[in-house]
């Protein structure tokens, strides 16, 4: 008894309310300049045109970067030929792998600079920055560094010689992260590397320069330069390119692959999604909301895997929607810079634009939206996360990409009826189903036409599990051994 | 003496395991017989019926699926001076039986060399596996018209998809011989559709199809390109494979991939 009041007088005063104290990450670990060039040939070019990358949590402007002319990719281009035929594609594949481990353990040494500065850009939470971007980024570069001189033993009786030349274009989703799925593999095959960061991410790949430098990766190898789609339409129309990888919307992934037509270059495409997340009347349902949740609010929902529609079983409709609109009113929206951010801010106004507009017809078309109250900021760009329910089949917002924050709910009542409606999309990149039935996972695993299947997990990866999608989701494979082929042609 | 007057053959279509003539009531003189000449509407049939038949097909036992190929080319084997006459002889026929021989082994190996299991960081098992991409077009090259068909053809089935193939143009008599032989084999009927005609006008329709998931564009001579940017409107894989060649990764070609988390828990 005596010992319980004397703790008792220790215990702090219960706080007047439990709101979150701000928890800000400091921001000088990061030093910007004020203006970027373009990184060609292992020297900063001075561009001709120039555009201003901004914050989107605040709009505030954070660096002038530059805007690629066709003049700019060429000279990119032709450093990245040089660097080819001087030497990267005949280097050993044991010292290419040293190379890579390099940059895998410089990314890991400067994690924190780069987390910063990706949520700074990008507007992603710095939970996610630091604890999913950064550590995956390290793994894919360390992953295929051990794979690049071993590429004799991932194709049985084929000879793999590296494509040459890779043009790569990127989102602006994942900076970082996508930068490490097309230069890791790139480099492991011995190809050299001209690489577009998305227009309204380009620091954390600028940054990246400095790293290359730090690992004396021989000058010309990787490239980057910076700009908008018209830098994009230069790179993929440059006839010095031999392979072009291209990771975003599925209606540019389209126009590239008609401009490739004829051309004989190597293609491979990772396009949008409208993934089913699939949930069980018998699944362990607290588990099931954070995955849910994970599904289509990690990173604002701006996933091309977001697990977008949700199919709940008939039979546990209502006590599954009720507890996710609760665990919706914890979700912190804000600042992404703070350690207690769970959604942070969309990346740009065009993308904000696109998301109100897809709510807006998903409001007219009748279904019924939620959205928990949240104080959103007054500067930058933000949307709060929302449930969309009676959902149908047909309504813009369960057959669209929408890219955003927000779910649209519907339901089935057998597994045929969840196959079925899941597999009702011109997509097919990701899935997940929810279940304690391992065989039942097994069984939809199989009927789900989707690349990735997540069985109680979503929005997991991880460098050595191969990544890519069905029909219009595009085609080829990031990560793991079949990530390699793509950068391969082979001699037979 | 009035010596017997033979009976000769109507040279059809082969879709949906029928031998329908084309709906157009069309027909073109190609070896110095008259060959249904296929329509954009025999095209949609054939997919429709591909389309109906693949999941039947890729559901199959990997064994089942390996015999019944093995059975294709003992049909084959069984007619093999007829075959002979249709094409560049019996090297060739022999090579088309060997070959069928060879993929039809492949049915119940490939996600052993195609696929794998992943150590990811995490408690999950996770693999991946190869599918098949569904229904694929195949344009065969037109010569050698037995062989190139088969090489072409091939790849495609053994891994579980359907396939519509436009036969050699100039020489297609060997693709209706082949039909019949691929009519009595067990092969469920749809998952092989081939179709006579001419390629520019065939060709086309296929590559712009939005149900049919890969184009494989070999026999394709000068349309390729035009092909490949209509291929585009659903994202089709485009195949540009050798006319003779003979290896697992002609299979992959027309495969996905399906990598799945599955949780390890006690």
């Amino acid at each position: 008894m005596a010992e319980l009041d004397r703790s008792g007088e220790r215990a702090p005063a219960p706080p007047a309310d439990w709101t979150y104290a701000p928890a800000p990450e400091s921001r000088d670990v990061v030093r910007l300049r004020d203006r970027y060039g373009l990184y060609v040939g292992g020297e900063w070019l001075e561009p001709a045109e120039t555009y201003q990358t901004i914050s989107p949590a605040s709009e505030e402007p954070l660096a002038v970067v530059g805007q690629a002319t066709a003049a700019d990719v060429d000279h990119a281009v032709g450093a990245a030929r040089a660097a080819f035929a001087d030497g990267w594609s005949s280097l050993p594949g044991s010292e290419r792998a040293k190379y890579l481990f390099r940059i895998a353990r410089i990314l890991q040494e400067r994690a924190r600079e780069f987390a910063v500065l990706e949520s700074l850009n990008g507007g992603k939470p710095i939970k996610e920055s630091r604890d999913v971007d950064l550590p995956l980024a390290a793994a894919h570069f360390f992953y295929y560094a051990g794979w690049a001189d071993k590429l004799e033993y991932a194709f049985p009786n084929r000879r793999p010689r590296p494509v040459g030349v890779a043009g790569q274009i990127i989102p602006w989703n994942f900076p970082l992260l996508m930068l490490a799925w097309k230069i890791a593999p790139a480099l492991a095959c011995g190809n050299t590397v001209v690489l577009k960061p998305a227009e309204t991410t380009p620091l954390t790949a600028l940054l990246f320069c400095d790293v290359l430098r730090q690992a004396e990766l021989p000058p010309g190898v990787v490239n980057i330069v910076t700009g908008d789609g018209r830098t994009g339409a230069a790179l993929v129309e440059h006839d010095g390119v031999d392979k072009i990888a291209f990771t975003g919307s599925t209606e540019v992934g389209k126009a590239i692959q008609r401009r490739l037509a004829g051309s004989g270059k190597k293609l491979t495409l990772e396009l949008g999604g409208k993934a089913a997340n699939i949930v069980f009347d018998d699944c362990a349902l607290d588990q099931a909301v954070e995955g849910i949740v994970n599904g289509i609010y990690f990173n604002q929902g701006h996933v091309c895997c977001a697990g977008s529609r949700l199919l709940v079983q008939e039979s546990i409709y209502e006590p599954l929607v009720d507890k996710l609109k609760r665990r919706l009113e914890t979700l912190r929206v804000g600042d992404p810079l703070d350690k207690n951010t769970d959604v942070g801010a969309i990346n740009s106004a065009t993308q904000l634009e696109k998301i109100r507009e897809l709510v807006e017809s998903g409001q007219e078309e009748g279904a019924e939206i939620y959205q928990p109250p949240c104080r959103l900021p007054e500067k930058g760009y933000w949307f709060a996360p929302t449930v969309f329910t009676n959902v149908a089949q047909s309504y813009r917002i369960a057959q669209e990409e929408i890219f955003g924050p927000v779910l649209s709910v519907l339901t089935f009542r057998t597994p045929d009826e969840a196959v079925e409606k899941a597999n009702n999309t011109p997509y097919g990149l990701s899935a997940g189903v929810w279940t304690e039935k391992g065989s039942r996972i097994l069984w939809m695993a199989q009927r789900l036409r989707a690349g990735v299947v997540w069985a109680n997990t979503f929005n997991r990866f991880d460098p050595t599990s191969p990544f890519g999608g069905y029909k219009e989701s595009g085609f080829g494979r990031e990560g793991g051994l079949h990530g390699l082929e793509p950068y391969l042609r082979f001699d037979e | 003496m009035t010596e017997r007057l033979p009976v000769k053959k109507t040279y059809k279509l082969y879709i949906g395991g029928a031998f329908p003539r084309s709906e157009s009531g069309r027909t073109y003189e190609a070896e110095g017989q008259n060959v249904a000449r296929a329509s954009r509407k025999d095209v949609r049939d054939a997919v429709r019926a591909a389309r109906a038949a693949q999941p039947g097909w890729a559901a199959a036992t990997a064994y089942n699926r390996g015999q019944v190929l093995y059975r294709l080319a003992e049909m084959i084997e069984a007619r093999l001076p007829e075959f002979a006459e249709l094409c560049g002889g019996r090297d060739e026929v022999e090579r088309a039986i060997d070959r069928i021989v060879w993929y039809a082994g492949w049915a119940d190996k490939l996600p052993q060399v195609l696929g794998g299991s992943n150590p990811v960081a995490g408690p999950y098992f996770n693999f991946t596996v190869p599918e098949p991409t569904g229904v694929v077009a195949v344009l065969a090259p037109d010569d050698p018209p037995l062989l190139g068909l088969v090489t072409r053809v091939l790849p495609a089935v053994v891994g579980g998809n359907a396939v519509v193939a436009v036969a050699s143009e100039s020489r297609p008599l060997a693709a209706v011989e082949l039909a019949e032989a691929l009519a009595t084999s067990d092969l469920p009927g749809g998952v092989v559709n081939l179709l006579t005609g001419f390629r520019t006008e065939l060709a086309p329709v296929l590559a712009s199809h939005m149900d049919v998931n890969a184009i494989d564009v070999t026999g394709a001579d000068g349309l390729a390109s035009d092909l490949e940017r209509l291929a585009a409107d659903n994202v089709k894989r485009v195949v540009h494979g050798r006319a003779d060649a003979q290896s697992p990764w002609e299979i992959a070609s027309f495969l996905e991939l399906k990598t799945v988390w599955h949780p390890m828990g006690r």
